[in-house]
């Protein structure tokens, strides 16, 4: 397969690795922001590969396992409602809410569509005029262009049975938020490169300079993960702080300003709560007031919704990096993909569902 | 179809059984696929084009289905109406039988390569092919949505005559019922059959043991992803085709050429090529190992899977096996396996291990290790 194959090669694996262990000579905390990336490394067994200085944390970027509990019962009431057609993508249908997922409201009755791209959503839309059709537009800078062009587009053909319930979230206040933290362990970023894709690196010289770190845009396959760790750890070596573009092949520095030219459109920056880790100021989008009729918060009546999170739930340390999944108590035990307590034993990027998924023989090893 | 009702009325003479089949030779002849444009319904079956709840009644629509849509498509159905069940002479080339029953449900019902009826022979005979028998008749239930057009039912029930032909195994009885239509036109098939295991045949996980070689039959992910690109919501260009695929000839090839040397065999259909292993190292408590980069998957499959965040490993498919074969008769069952048309990519991708007892490892591109788990449910496309 054009460009999979040759970044998973295993030759070139082991120079880039033998590169890594040539210029490590101290530990290092690198953390990857994206759990796509996290999904790389674990699935590849990328950390195992490394040399023991060099410690691989997970960070906060799946889009699933931060979507606040609110905003998520907030989707499962909408969701309920019988005169309605609830649009989303695959791997929130698991996601635990307070009391219940959407696979658990489609098998009570309500109607559920799995949709790929959202722009599908407008066209059931269509199709349905006597129902309300909502689609749920969650993620990072990486999906919100598609879901931009999709408000952009109901409005177009003036669907009145269309809304979008926005959660978005943005990576730059997050890496903010956890380079500020007192907490925080990492010594250099590796930032998600399809994120960069669509904004550009920009947004990162001001990080670069503030907390003084190395970040490194990466990409996602085997080979692109292991030479952004190798252009960090040289960085962090060399005693660097710099922004470095690992992945030119799909990123570059103004990133794509057509999409760009939409989300402004579109979105206002606003700030958002992240599930397990709390409210990190400007650090969402949600639709700017020109589209708000548009705007599913505002249609339906969801406000003032009663959340609870479990209280034996880490997820946030984990979303943070200041545990490793494994390192919390449930994790394996009152916590697994089957019964999970939080959003990241759930989503095929989050780190627990990693762990547990790839990693159980090595883990019951060390107990 | 609705042309052919349109040109013959009800009073004209029905065509022969024999008429009907010479037709279905020619067609057969002409080509393995189901061509939605060449089927014409043999009869017209009263002035409905659509399946209505009297098809389902037992009166004179429900044996106009059976005599005009079926039997044709069928081939040789047994015809002396005065049993409930069809007596069939009793088997012989072996000393036990094998059972199995599976329903089907599949939307597209028609989709590229195949339908829903191939696979509702082929699937049953493989599950009746996996523990070494050669499946000898099957039945085929059929639960029928008002609404389904009779093209596309006639277009199903004649790729279950041919599967069951290139399968060498009799449609021998069945049921019809029709329900109030949920989606307008759907409909499930249930089929059940049984074959015989030859004297001396003994396949399954209590034999599989730690040096054991794991061989895959071919390509992965191919009905799995061919069925997801045509999903709603999903819908992406692709030429991926069904795998679908009888697989009595092949096995009975590998056990031949390895007399007791095959030690277990299971196809990988629902939940992939990784689920199969997953249940041979519980059932057989062994570990398994596979190096990932020895499984097959075809181009677009690895590249459909890329962009919707699906593992190929865990899709389905619907005509290849997994079988565990002694290490010093490998080479033989391969050999065998490359001289029949459904194994001819076959490939050794791993061994039984004395190891992780009940766990599948997976040697990854990059040379690290991964356990490798049963999904839990049905694999969903990520978001970005």
């Amino acid at each position: 397969m054009k460009y999979l194959d040759e970044f998973n090669d295993p030759d070139l694996a082991r120079q880039q690795l033998e590169a890594i262990d040539q210029a490590t000579t101290r530990p290092w905390s690198l953390m990857e922001v994206c759990g796509g990336q996290t999904h790389s490394i674990v699935r590849n067994g990328i950390d195992q590969m490394l040399p023991d200085k060099i410690r691989l944390v997970h960070g906060p970027g799946c889009p699933v396992c931060v979507t606040p509990l609110e905003t998520l019962d907030k989707a499962l009431a909408i969701a309920a409602r019988d005169d309605t057609i609830f649009c989303s993508f695959g791997d929130m249908l698991r996601v635990p809410g307070s009391r219940n997922d959407l696979f658990q409201i489609r098998s009570n009755g309500g109607d559920i569509r799995v949709v790929y791209s959202p722009l599908d959503a407008v066209r059931i839309g269509e199709e349905n005029p006597e129902k309300e059709v909502v689609f749920f537009g969650i993620g990072f800078e990486t999906t919100a262009p598609a879901n931009a062009m999709t408000v952009v587009e109901a409005r177009r053909r003036g669907l009145t049975n269309f809304s979008m319930l926005v959660s978005h979230v943005l990576v730059p206040p997050a890496i903010a938020a956890i380079a500020s933290s007192p907490n925080s362990q990492v010594d250099a970023f590796l930032a998600a490169g399809h994120v960069c894709t669509v904004m550009g690196t920009e947004a990162y010289d001001p990080l670069v300079e503030r907390f003084n770190v190395a970040i490194v845009v990466t990409g996602f396959e085997p080979l692109d993960v292991l030479e952004g760790i190798r252009r960090a750890v040289v960085q962090l070596e060399d005693g660097r702080a710099e922004l470095e573009n690992a992945y030119p092949r799909a990123v570059e520095r103004g990133g794509n300003k057509a999409a760009q030219a939409v989300l402004e459109d579109v979105f206002e920056v606003c700030d958002r709560g992240w599930r397990g880790i709390g409210v990190i100021p400007a650090s969402g989008w949600r639709l700017a007031e020109k589209y708000r009729d548009l705007d599913a918060e505002h249609r339906f009546e969801v406000s003032d919704m009663h959340v609870e999170e479990s209280p034996l739930c880490h997820s946030g340390e984990v979303l943070q990096g200041i545990i490793r999944p494994n390192e919390c108590e449930q994790f394996g035990t009152t916590c697994t993909p089957r019964n999970p307590l939080g959003a990241t034993m759930v989503s095929s990027e989050g780190a627990c569902a990693a762990y547990y998924q790839y990693r159980r023989l090595d883990l019951a090893g060390q107990s | 179809m609705n042309d052919a009702a349109e040109a013959t009325s009800p009073e004209q003479h029905p065509p022969s059984n024999a008429e009907v089949e010479g037709a279905n030779v020619v067609d057969q002849d002409a080509t393995t696929a189901v061509d939605p444009t060449a089927w014409t319904c043999p009869m017209p079956l009263r002035d409905h084009d659509r399946i209505v709840t009297g098809h389902g009644g037992g009166g004179r629509l429900s044996q106009e289905l059976i005599e005009h849509l079926f039997r044709p498509a069928f081939g040789a159905v047994p015809t002396d109406p005065s049993h409930d069940s069809v007596i069939l002479p009793m088997p012989t080339g072996g000393d036990r039988l094998a059972f199995s029953t599976d329903s089907y449900v599949v939307t597209p019902l028609i989709f590229p390569g195949g339908c829903i009826g191939d696979l509702a022979v082929n699937g049953t005979v493989n599950d009746i092919a996996m523990s070494g028998a050669v499946p000898v008749a099957l039945s085929a239930a059929f639960i029928l949505e008002e609404g389904l057009e009779l093209a596309t039912l006639g277009r199903i029930a004649e790729a279950m005559g041919r599967a069951a032909t290139e399968a060498d195994v009799q449609l021998a009885t069945g049921d019809t019922k029709v329900v109030e239509a949920r989606e307008r036109g759907g409909m499930t098939i249930t089929t059940a059959g049984f074959g015989v295991i030859a004297a001396g045949v003994d396949l399954g996980p209590h034999r599989v043991r730690p040096g054991d070689k794991v061989v895959l039959s071919g390509p992965i992910g191919q009905h799995g992803m061919a069925i997801m690109s045509l999903r709603e919501g999903l819908e992406f260009e692709s030429e991926l085709q069904t795998d679908s695929a009888p697989l009595t000839g092949l096995v009975q090839t590998m056990l031949a050429a390895a007399p007791g040397g095959v030690h277990a065999l299971r196809d990988a259909t629902r939940g992939g090529f990784a689920a199969v292993l997953c249940e041979l190292a519980e059932a057989g408590d062994v570990g398994v190992e596979y190096v990932e980069r020895d499984v097959p998957v075809p181009p677009d499959v690895a590249a459909a899977c890329g962009f919707l965040g699906l593992d190929p490993t865990h899709v389905a498919n619907e005509g290849k096996l997994v079988a565990v074969v002694a290490a010093d008769q490998a080479d033989a069952v391969l050999e065998a396996m490359h001289a029949h048309p459904h194994g001819h990519e076959a490939v050794v991708v791993g061994e039984v291990v004395d190891d992780h007892n009940g766990i599948v490892v997976a040697r990854t591109g990059i040379g690290a290790r991964r356990v490798v788990d049963l999904p839990l449910g049905e694999q969903l496309p990520r978001i970005c």
